[in-house]
């Protein structure tokens, strides 16, 4: 099994990502480069956190562009996992891996800190280890975390379960109070908060684990 | 009344977002993009008043808080 | 008006230049001279006095002088520190003013070959409650440390932030930046070998920051309006790929020097090389990108457009750093080479355009000045106030809560929830804490982090107010469990040329100087900002102290929050009647007057040796330090980090307001579990260190009882409220 971290110009947490599932997860791990245009030896992707580009368009718009994208497109068309996390969440939604967007949080400010999120599908790769309903703390840091689309847009999402993760606190104005949502096949997920950020019990929480091990006992066929 | 006003960098301050998107949009293949400069469209409903007292207030607005003449210039037009 | 005048020269420091060329300058060479012997780049007023600071120690590995200072933690492993100011640009344009503020000393910690962990920015307002200009101010700045640094992917961990009328028309933004870096990777900024070609990456060279370097020098006035182009815009994006690129160039061998193009721009950054390594260097200003036509080589060469770095590398090696600079995006060009012949030489193409003595221009040729100082007016008067008269507030209860909810002591956190302080995942003590704690990945080490400063103090009396930033910091620091190791300094003062201000300066680095020595923290970098003053009136002084301090274990680290019911409330060391220049004193009675508490060193370095032995005794539960506002604050804080209750029950010669708001140094407030209570106390008395039990942990109130009468009840909840939603109402109004 191996992770796969990409590098944009500005990503930075892609170092989080990567530590997280090589000295937390114990898994293999490699960072690859936003120019890489083979990754068929991947059997997760994960686009981490940042300023891609600097996000001087729009979160994300720039990066969808990126050699590496048409890669991870095709790696998902196969049905192999990505996970999109703060900024990879917004890349995913601007590259159409995932419906919707975000847009600038409702008080125009960043907001860092840890959000209680409530699971809204645990029968999914990436919350298996988890329990409907079970409250987990992950930190988030996001300056347009914002979540929109359309009514039915979201009515389609709720009606399939893509909805994974809610904000016990909206505070950053996401409709349907939404913090993470997959596609409709399921191994693409978009997440505003950074589950590589609560891994480590030196830091104090280690509620994320959970994600990645879901991830890691799916992709072992164990789910 | 409607106004429009467009609020700029002055052109002797580097314009980080306007020159990131014309590396992207070269890269896209966009051949000749010179140069993007990146500002703000604010649009303003006055009630209707003569047309230089509208033009007096809309400069205060501008001097005083839509741009912040340090690093910004404006114009604006009267639709 | 003389040309050199208008570059801020003085008639003397014009005729000085005449007799080092020994013929008339011409305008760039005259330009150079003006940014370079200006005071932000020569220090000129401030210089005579740095001998007094301590700046070696058995972990200094690099002291003043260079990009960075740098300590030793062991394990192979170092620290790199600086603290600089920003104070003009963002009084002028916030958002841009702290953004390039940010970025400038994240360069001068990549540039030492350090990787930059973390950024602490200290920051000073006038009053905050009615004044559209502050909270303007305020939010401009702290979206801009926000968007520069959190773009970055370095998180910001601490600071502090204080508001004062003093500092209306001339707000305080000083950004302090920490890397970690191998012994064997550090970098110097100089130009060693003959021949070795200059390279020029980073953005390219625009007007913007024309003149910033004098721009910074010049009193605030409504003149100087006129001047604004001279604030930069800040680009983060660009800086990020510069930070990996650098970083990646360095660890090849092809870089023999590197510097930034700060203050000064390009000038500086020439002649601090050269002068540095083999004395000499020849620029091509012909092949400088630029990002406009037809600038003046005199716009190329102080332009300080930000995000540029200079490269001295080793020759032909020039292949390797076009290939790892363009892997990141950016250009890289070869502007000039190193010379031995003492001579810096600016040319645009075939064209001589300037041709001076280097080491002239930089600082060790620049003037040094001592100015005539005397004590200001005000301090003997506020000395001998009598504050014995301040009447008892009839409800201390209400007065407790209305101190809570004072700018300078309500939680910060609408200002730190802006900034991402836990990216890089290493953030092990987040901000709102005594000291922030990182830890240093590969190895079991932590460092700790804090900014201090208490200006008020610094007012009344800068010598003593100085000492007391210096054993504040260290006392922070030995509260999350770590020894301090060093300081860097962020000197803000008014006009040097005036003799209360420039008192006020000595006293302060004297001071610094002493607690320095005695805490053994030595001075590792710093920065000086004079002139920050209007018309009407100069800042409190304000020497900022950045500290760092070492964590052996990271995992013993310590914090401040009640953690179990039933816990020993003990308080270490004395409060005496102690409330001039307390936060107390101020914000309820409206004075900021009086004697600054006492700092008894030997018992500040015993208390918290203490403290120090305590934690890696595992004595202790919480460990918080005393400051603005007293103990009762402390108490609050300690209540709300941990939801929880506390009952005391004091016993005191003291009036009730001075037990709770006194602001007397060398205190810790503890929580420890019953059966811990004798070793500690065994300990203390056998240090000769006075404690007291207070009471203990528990319940839903802090309730505290005063000679058996209640003199506070709230419930931690009110508290909490009130603490934590004080400056954001104000700010969201």
């Amino acid at each position: 099994m191996k992770f796969g971290v990409i590098v944009f110009p500005a990503s930075n947490c892609d170092l989080d990502s990567y530590y997280a599932i090589k000295d937390m997860m114990g898994e293999k791990v490699e960072y690859i480069w936003h120019e890489e245009e083979k990754i068929e030896e991947y059997d997760c992707i994960i686009i981490p956190g940042g300023f891609s580009y600097g996000d001087y368009l729009r979160c994300g718009a720039v990066a969808q562009f990126s050699k590496v994208m048409d890669a991870v497109k095709a790696h998902a068309e196969k049905g192999k996992l990505v996970i999109g996390i703060c900024n990879g969440f917004q890349i995913l939604t601007e590259a159409g891996l995932l419906p919707g967007a975000l847009v600038r949080n409702r008080d125009l400010k960043f907001i860092c800190g840890t959000a209680p999120l409530r699971v809204e599908n645990s029968d999914t790769a990436f919350t298996n280890k988890l329990q409907p309903g079970e409250v987990i703390e992950i930190p988030v840091a996001h300056g347009e975390g914002n979540y929109v689309a359309q009514d039915e847009v979201l009515q389609k999402l709720k009606d399939n379960g893509q909805i994974l993760l809610t904000y016990q606190e909206n505070k950053n104005g996401s409709k349907e109070d939404i913090a993470g949502i997959i596609n409709e096949q399921g191994n693409v997920l978009g997440m505003m908060p950074h589950p590589e950020r609560a891994c480590d019990p030196i830091l104090g929480n280690t509620d994320g684990r959970k994600i990645f091990e879901s991830m890691i006992s799916y992709l072992k066929g164990g789910r | 009344m409607k106004i429009k006003v467009y609020v700029t960098l002055k052109d002797s301050i580097s314009d980080p977002q306007g020159t990131a998107i014309q590396g992207a949009l070269t890269k896209k293949g966009y051949e000749g993009v010179k140069s993007v400069r990146i500002g703000k469209l604010i649009e303003l409903e006055l009630s209707d008043r003569p047309e230089a007292e509208a033009k007096q207030a809309v400069e205060e607005m501008c001097e005083k808080l839509l741009a912040n003449t340090v690093i910004e210039k404006y114009t604006y037009e009267i639709v | 008006m003389n040309l050199y005048e208008e570059l801020g020269l003085k008639k003397e420091e014009y005729e000085r230049i005449l007799e080092l060329l020994g013929r008339e300058p011409n305008e760039l060479e005259l330009n150079m001279y003006g940014v370079m012997w200006s005071e932000h780049c020569s220090y000129k007023h401030s210089r005579a006095l740095f001998k007094h600071f301590p700046t070696t120690g058995k972990r200094v590995l690099q002291g003043p002088g260079e990009n960075a200072g740098i300590i030793d933690i062991g394990d192979n492993m170092a620290v790199a520190m600086k603290i600089e100011s920003h104070n003009h640009p963002s009084a002028v344009e916030p958002y841009q003013g702290a953004a390039t503020g940010v970025g400038g000393i994240i360069r001068d910690i990549f540039a030492m070959g350090a990787r930059p962990v973390a950024l602490l920015n200290s920051l000073r307002f006038g009053e905050l409650d009615n004044s559209e200009r502050v909270q303007y101010l305020l939010d401009g700045v702290v979206e801009g440390i926000s968007g520069y640094g959190n773009c970055m992917g370095i998180p910001t961990v601490g600071g502090e932030t204080f508001f004062n009328k003093s500092y209306e028309g001339n707000p305080l933004v000083n950004a302090m930046c920490v890397g970690v870096i191998e012994h064997d990777k550090i970098h110097r900024a100089s130009a060693k070998g003959v021949g070795n070609p200059v390279m020029y990456i980073g953005a390219s060279t625009g007007r913007d920051g024309v003149g910033g370097a004098s721009f910074a020098s010049v009193e605030l006035t409504e003149a100087s309006e006129e001047k604004r182009s001279a604030v930069q815009v800040g680009d983060p994006f660009m800086e990020k790929l510069l930070l990996e690129a650098s970083l990646e160039l360095l660890a090849t061998d092809a870089v023999v020097g590197i510097q930034d193009l700060g203050a000064a721009g390009l000038t500086s950054a020439v002649c601090e090389t050269a002068t540095r390594g083999e004395g000499g260097m020849d620029v091509d200003i012909s092949e400088v990108p630029r990002r406009e036509s037809g600038m003046h080589p005199v716009e190329v060469m102080i332009s300080e457009s930000q995000e540029r770095m200079l490269l001295i590398v080793r020759k032909g090696q020039e292949e390797t750093v076009n290939r790892i600079v363009g892997k990141w995006g950016l250009h890289s060009k070869v502007i000039g080479k190193v010379t031995d012949d003492g001579r810096l030489r600016v040319r645009e193409g075939g064209e001589i355009l300037a041709d001076m003595p280097a080491e002239s221009l930089d600082s060790s040729g620049a003037p040094k000045y001592y100015k005539d100082y005397h004590e200001p007016k005000h301090m003997k008067k506020s000395r001998c106030e009598d504050l014995s008269k301040i009447p008892e507030p009839k409800d201390l209860n209400k007065t407790f809560m209305e101190l809570l909810r004072a700018p300078n002591i309500a939680s910060k956190e609408w200002i730190y929830n802006q900034y991402d302080h836990m990216v890089r995942t290493s953030t092990v003590v987040k901000p709102g804490s005594d000291a922030a704690v990182i830890r240093i990945r590969g190895t079991e080490k932590g460092i700790a982090l804090t900014t201090d400063c208490n200006s008020r103090f610094c007012y009344l009396n800068p010598r003593e107010g100085s000492k007391i930033a210096v054993a504040e910091a260290a006392r922070n620091l030995v509260a999350a469990g770590a020894t301090p190791a060093a300081i860097t300094d962020g000197l803000n003062f008014g006009s040097p040329e005036k003799p209360e201000r420039f008192y006020e300066f000595r006293e302060s680095v004297l001071g610094l100087s002493e607690a320095c020595r005695e805490l053994d923290t030595p001075v590792i970098s710093g920065n000086v900002s004079f002139y920050n003053e209007t018309d009407k009136a100069a800042i409190y002084p304000t020497p900022i102290v950045g500290m760092v301090g070492v964590l052996e274990d990271v995992r013993k680290h310590m914090t401040l929050d009640f953690k179990e019911e039933n816990n020993v409330i003990l308080l270490m060391g004395e409060t005496r009647d102690e409330i001039g220049g307390s936060e107390y004193l101020s914000r309820i009675h409206g004075k900021e007057t009086g004697e600054v508490p006492f700092l008894n060193m030997a018992m500040e370095i015993r208390t918290q040796r203490a403290v120090l032995q305590g934690i890696e005794r595992d004595l202790f539960q919480s460990v918080h330090d005393l400051s603005e506002g007293g103990l009762v604050v402390a108490l609050a804080e300690s209540a709300i980090a941990g939801s929880m209750g506390a009952k005391l029950d004091i016993q005191s010669d003291l009036g009730p307001d001075r037990v709770l708001f006194s602001e007397s140094q060398s205190r810790f407030l503890v929580s420890l579990k019953e059966s811990k209570l004798s070793l500690l106390e065994q300990a203390l008395i056998s240090e000769k260190i006075p404690h007291s039990i207070l009471g203990k942990t528990g319940g839903e109130n802090l309730q505290i009882k005063i000679n058996e009468e209640e003199v506070i009840n709230h419930s931690i909840k009110d508290l909490e409220t009130n603490w934590r939603g004080a400056i954001q109402e104000i700010m969201e109004k």
